[in-house]
């Protein structure tokens, strides 16, 4: 009997740890939920003369997708985001991140193009001031300009239903 | 799950092994701010700033350590910050508010990590003296417990046999 006590306090810890490893070190916060968007002002992919400006987004609730052409993940959501974004008529666009112009428009040609435009990050900056650590990342902005939703990994049915859409209908 | 995992390590991985290949246009911009780093100075706290922060892409190495793209565009900007005259605590702050606190290597010690900070001590004084409770009730326990007169007669009468063979 006396055995009992550390027992339950043994079995707790193990849980606790348990849990611990299910978790994904990777997939931290994002520091910008409800923060503004940082100002985006960079060249477009399809047309270098134009600018990206997301200030002229405002007053609409849109999504920033960040990928590129050399990341795995970022060819297997395409297809998906072409068919959802069109589905529910949310306005995504796309950011570039550290990738050349020439094999980013491949990727689109072949795949499909789901972005209304995509911005050129070519340094991955303007990545840096979004805190993108791991491409692809897909971010909901109201139509206030500020952050509220981050999803790290790529986009599919599942997530675009239970994560994303819920946060877009909930902000419209 | 497990496929979300591969999926981010292949993916970051593929980033690593893209920008090797696309590294001519890259690396072209950081030469030139590498010469202007003369200042002895200037790359001291350079260095000392990039082992403060923690690489987010491998999270358990320093900006310093690594060698992920996103540890060098780190280093760049706080070569280009320090530059421009920021202080070191404008470009630690300039990373916290893009990565989070957990761009500290060292977290600091605030509302949500005074546990992580305190928590082992604290387990361990709470465990050293459930255990000191613990044996001095054994000792008092035993203390407090005189033989019967029946075991003191045992005893006399064992002692007896031993002096007295």
């Amino acid at each position: 009997m006396k055995f009992i006590a550390p027992l339950i306090a043994f079995l707790g810890l193990a849980v606790v740890l348990m849990l611990g490893l299910q978790r994904d070190p990777r997939a931290l916060p994002s520091a910008l939920i409800d923060q503004p968007l940082p100002a985006i002002d960079i060249p477009l992919l399809q047309n270098p003369e134009q600018r990206f400006d997301s200030t002229a987004l405002r007053g609409q609730v849109w999504m920033l997708n960040v990928w590129a052409s050399w990341c795995g993940p970022c060819q297997e959501e395409l297809p998906a985001l072409n068919v959802l974004a069109h589905r529910d008529r949310v306005p995504l666009y796309g950011l570039n991140y550290k990738d050349q112009p020439a094999p980013a428009q491949a990727l689109l040609a072949r795949f499909g193009n789901p972005y209304r435009s995509s911005a050129v990050d070519a340094d991955g900056r303007v990545g840096m001031d979004l805190g993108v650590h791991g491409v692809p990342e897909t971010f909901v902005i109201d139509a206030a300009g500020r952050v509220r939703y981050r999803h790290l990994g790529p986009v599919n049915n599942e997530i675009w239903e239970t994560k994303l859409m819920p946060v877009v209908k909930a902000l419209q | 799950m497990i496929a979300r995992w591969l999926a981010v390590i292949a993916c970051v991985a593929l980033q690593g092994i893209a920008m090797g290949a696309a590294a001519q246009g890259q690396t072209q911009a950081p030469t030139q701010t590498q010469t202007q780093a003369a200042d002895p100075a200037l790359e001291a706290r350079e260095i000392r700033l990039a082992g403060q922060l923690r690489c987010v892409v491998c999270q358990n190495q320093t900006v310093a350590e690594s060698n992920a793209p996103l540890a060098a565009d780190m280093r760049r900007v706080i070569r280009t910050q320090l530059q421009a005259g920021r202080t070191d605590q404008q470009v630690v702050d300039f990373f916290e508010q893009r990565y989070g606190a957990f761009v500290h290597y060292s977290p600091p010690f605030k509302a949500s990590t005074w546990l992580l900070w305190i928590g082992p001590f604290a387990l361990a004084i709470i465990g050293l003296t459930l255990l000191l409770a613990v044996l001095r009730r054994r000792m008092a326990h035993v203390e407090a417990t005189p033989l019967t007169e029946a075991q003191r007669a045992r005893a006399r009468q064992l002692l007896d046999e031993e002096s007295n063979p």
